[in-house]
């Protein structure tokens, strides 16, 4: 006991030798976010996926053409790379925002298109410039981008093009907006669930436990993307394809809200036996403000953490099962999505880009928020070293 | 210091510790010097974060990160006369483990903690053994049991095959010293050995080191907090304070004529405690009703075969402005007995009946949710742990001001009003209100926990070891608060320990209680001075005295619990 409380005596002084000496007005969530800026990589994730989350607002305005607008003479066109200076025929370089345009030649042998890039011939590029119509966050007008070609109609592919001659660039950002928030809807549920189910059942203990663990281990056992394929096979199709993926979402966090849950049961057992929860009920505290006001605050910063972890396995999740043909399917526009377009070797062979680029965009996002996550969870302790 | 003549095994000079923390190095240990002497014990003492165990644990480079040696020399005598500098050796090279567990032994405060659990007793000492000789398997068996054997173990052929967890804390502290004189050590260094323990059983761990010392003639580093234990085992004395050495005498010299202010004052609280008897002079009328009484309270856990009986047909009664202790060891069942009273726990049989404020008589087991509420106000429990009983995630002003809010009492400005008063009441300055418990250390989270329970004005309190997580030091302040507050509030006391000194101090009526049986009540003057019961006498004995030419623990009574 005496070890105990001179770690803890110890730990005034080393809270106070690292946060210095206001940390006795501090609360938990300043301690929390003093500790979580000490860890860089963490908080260069929260960027990273702070910057994720602009790009799918700002898609429309980020990206320099509609998603679907197909040039059918330019499948599987190559990436292109800016440059900025171009010189004229004195000889001199001045600034111009260019990329070359593409020399196509037929190949007789292998009956397809090759493209080389034609020094002699630039295609100039404006910044804010005047372009495909959309609506800003769905209700303002605009037709400005950030940056495309001078001539709308001239070809500007930084990721390269597709089978049908669209711009990978353009629909990277766009897969952005639906890979990195479908997921939210299920981590929601699931919280939500996980939090009541897991809390009851750790709170009460006996008979509400017993049915609320079972009922836990069956759903758990239920194999998921067979669970999958039934349900996009039982959904109508006249459904939209994102409706449909909402719905199946919905349904897969019904399942899924069973990690957390136990998580969350476990928390509540172990709060339910310290002395400052004995002491809130001999205060004469009620049950819900006990749950509410002195049991949850310990968790919260908990659950944070969980959550940040579980939104890249809904990442994952949506990739996977749009690759396989049966998360979302196209004309909509997700990482997944994009990625079964590299499904055929022949396509990956010839157009490398269309597997690099939306794959490192889910590596990216998904470590990004593994970072994060683990950043979260030390940083919820502040008391620990 | 005439009877030492002969060298010392290992010496100390101007040893100084850093902890390298991010806003630059806190020196833990700082200048500290002394020689141990083979057969001589040396006590060092100090209150939490006085340094003493990290210099106990640099003696064998095993100073938790980011601590490090920073000055200073360890000379450690080698049997052949050689010395060797312990501090220049590298924590993690192989010279230095040929010292630790082998001419340098340790044994650490939690026993429990200290063995692996899934391995056998035998196999972690037969491993421990085979790390510093060349026997084989079936000598270092052999060995074991006569290791077992000596540190007072029966049976030593079957207790070799058990896990740890069939041993009782006792017995497991046992277990370590066998183990850290596998290897025949000349320097034993015990890190409070025996805080963890009864005081029955620390009497039995202390007079097991003594009597091995003799034997082997090692000397021994006694790290410990209690002046009582110092008094009954020491030759020296070296007394710590914030890293530094303050005083360092014989123990004779020490305790009858402290030099430093600060060894005065450690001494005081000691012998404050020990003079008992704070409260003689309370006039309380005799004849009052008992405002708490407990009738044939019992508590059951388990199923008819396999079951404890943790509190046993218990029935006392507690007088208006009167305190009762109830004194145990572990597993007595005193702080169950608290519970029931409270119905933390639900007694499985047994009567609770508490006198109101209108002097009607509640029969606190058949009250309703509600009526249990009103009762909770007036009877209030202080916890043992100022740490854990502090929600960490509210202001001070919160903590105290949550039983108001949640009685529906007080809010606002009035409630600001109130915790003002409370803090003032416990003494703390009214602007600690918005800091949250981490910024306060043991005793003052103690008084915040005392303030919270006095929010609504309690007539009854019940404090479960409420001092024994404290220094002494601290521990007399929070009893003179408790009695201060009882005489300013007529607060009536009900206070649950397992240390007599407090209790003797404390308390107007004891109860002795083992393994759930009320064995013995009466007057704490009493049941201190002239016990009856052979339990009772046996645990009032074993209790340290601080007077080293009066040690009291060497002719203690024994109690069989076998032939009881």
């Amino acid at each position: 006991m005496s070890e105990q409380i001179q770690n803890q005596e110890g730990e005034v002084s080393a809270l106070v030798s690292t946060y210095g000496h206001d940390v006795e007005t501090l609360g938990h969530w300043r301690l929390m976010w003093m500790k979580f800026l000490r860890q860089k990589l963490a908080v260069a994730s929260g960027i990273v996926i702070i910057l994720l989350y602009m790009v799918a607002l700002f898609a429309d305005f980020l990206a320099p053409f509609d998603p679907q607008k197909a040039v059918p003479k330019l499948t599987y066109a190559p990436p292109q790379s800016i440059h900025f200076f171009v010189e004229d025929e004195n000889g001199e370089s001045h600034f111009q925002l260019h990329v070359n345009a593409y020399k196509v030649t037929i190949d007789k042998a292998a009956l397809r298109r090759v493209f080389t890039i034609d020094e002699d011939k630039i295609i100039p590029l404006k910044l804010f410039v005047e372009g495909a119509d959309y609506k800003l966050f769905g209700f303002i007008p605009s037709n400005i981008h950030l940056i495309g070609p001078a001539n709308p109609n001239d070809p500007f592919f930084l990721l390269g093009a597709d089978r049908i001659g669209r711009d990978g660039f353009s629909r990277v950002l766009h897969g952005t907006r639906v890979s990195m928030s479908i997921g939210l809807i299920g981590v929601a549920v699931a919280l939500f669930l996980g939090m009541l189910l897991g809390g009851l059942s750790g709170y009460y203990g006996g008979v509400t436990d017993m049915v609320i663990q079972r009922a836990i281990e069956v759903l758990s056992s239920i194999p998921t993307i067979p669970l999958w394929m039934g349900l996009a096979a039982a959904i109508p199709l006249t459904w939209s394809p994102l409706h449909v993926y909402f719905i199946i979402t919905l349904i897969v966090s019904l399942l899924g809200w069973t990690s957390l849950a136990r998580e969350v049961r476990g928390r509540f057992m172990a709060l339910k036996t310290d002395a400052f929860v004995t002491s809130a009920i001999l205060d004469g505290s009620s049950e819900l403000r006990v749950i509410f006001r002195h049991m949850m605050p310990s968790l919260t910063s908990h659950i944070i953490a969980t959550l940040t972890l579980a939104i890249p396995a809904m990442i994952i999740a949506e990739t996977s099962l749009s690759f396989l043909g049966i998360g979302l399917k196209p004309p909509v526009v997700s990482w997944g999505v994009l990625l079964q377009d590299s499904q055929n070797v022949r396509a990956v062979a010839q157009a490398p880009w269309l597997l690099a680029w939306p794959g490192g965009a889910i590596v990216l996002a998904v470590l990004a928020f593994n970072f994060l996550g683990d950043g979260l969870r030390d940083a919820a302790d502040p008391y620990s070293h | 210091m005439s009877d030492q003549q002969t060298n010392p095994v290992i010496s100390i000079k101007n040893l100084s510790v850093d902890f390298a923390l991010r806003r630059g190095p806190f020196r833990a240990v700082s200048d500290v010097s002394f020689d141990l002497y083979p057969g001589k014990t040396l006590c060092l003492v100090g209150e939490s974060g006085s340094g003493k165990t990290v210099t106990g644990r640099a003696l064998m480079q095993i100073i938790s990160k980011p601590g490090v040696i920073v000055e200073g020399s360890i000379s450690l005598v080698k049997p052949d006369g050689a010395t060797v500098d312990i501090a220049q050796l590298d924590p993690r090279g192989k010279e230095i483990r040929e010292f630790r567990g082998g001419d340098i032994a340790m044994i650490f405060q939690e026993p429990m903690s200290s063995m692996s659990p899934v391995h056998t007793i035998g196999s972690q000492i037969i491993e421990a053994i085979l790390q510093h000789s060349k026997m084989s398997k079936a000598e270092a068996r052999t060995r074991t049991i006569e290791l077992l054997a000596s540190v007072d173990i029966s049976e030593p052929e079957l207790a070799i095959d058990r896990y740890p967890f069939e041993y009782s804390g006792g017995m497991l502290q046992r277990a370590m010293i066998a183990m850290a004189l596998s290897a025949e050590p000349r320097i034993l260094i015990a890190d409070e050995p025996t805080t963890a323990l009864d005081v029955t059983t620390q009497a039995e761990i202390l007079d097991l080191v003594k009597r091995l010392q003799v034997e082997h003639g090692m000397a021994v580093l006694l790290i410990t907090h209690d002046m009582g234990i110092v008094a009954e085992v020491a030759d020296e004395v070296v007394v710590m304070r914030h890293g530094k050495i303050v005083e360092h005498r014989s123990v004779d010299d020490m305790f009858h004529d402290p030099q430093h202010a600060y060894t005065k004052q450690l001494l005081a609280s000691t012998m404050k405690l020990e003079a008992g008897a704070a409260n003689a002079a309370k006039a309380v009328d005799d004849k009052a009703k008992p405002i708490l009484s407990v009738r044939n309270l019992s508590k059951f856990y388990g199923t008819e075969k396999n079951g404890v009986q943790a509190v046993d047909d218990v029935s006392f009664d507690l007088l208006p402005g009167k305190t009762l202790g109830i004194v145990g060891e572990s597993g007595s069942g005193k702080t169950t007995l608290g519970r029931l009273i409270l119905r933390i726990v639900e007694p499985t049989t047994g009567a609770v009946s508490y006198r109101d404020r209108d002097g009607q008589d509640v029969d606190v087991i058949g009250l309703n949710k509600k009526r249990l509420r009103d009762f909770h106000a007036d009877v209030r429990l202080i916890f043992q742990d100022p740490y854990a009983s502090l929600n960490p995630r509210m202001t001070v002003r919160e903590i105290i001001g949550d039983p108001l809010l949640v009685n529906g009492r007080l809010r606002g400005e009035a409630l600001k009003d109130k915790v003002t008063e409370l803090l003032d009441l416990v003494g703390l300055e009214p602007e600690v209100m918005e800091r949250y418990p981490h910024a306060f250390s043991g005793g003052q989270r103690q008084r915040i926990g005392i303030a919270r329970a006095l929010s609504l004005e309690p007539r009854v309190i019940i404090a479960d070891e409420a001092t024994s997580a404290l220094d002494v030091s601290i521990r007399s302040q929070i009893l003179d608060l408790l009695l201060d507050l009882q005489k300013r509030l007529n607060l009536s006391f009900v206070f649950i320990s397992h240390d007599i000194s407090v209790v003797r101090y404390f308390c107007d009526d004891v109860l002795v209680m083992h393994y759930g049986k009320l064995v013995e009540s009466g007057t704490a003057e009493q049941i201190c001075t002239d016990p009856q019961q052979a339990y009772t006498k046996s645990l009032i004995s074993a209790v340290p005295n601080p007077d080293p030419r009066n040690k009291r623990m060497m002719h203690r009574t024994r109690f069989d619990v076998t032939a009881n």
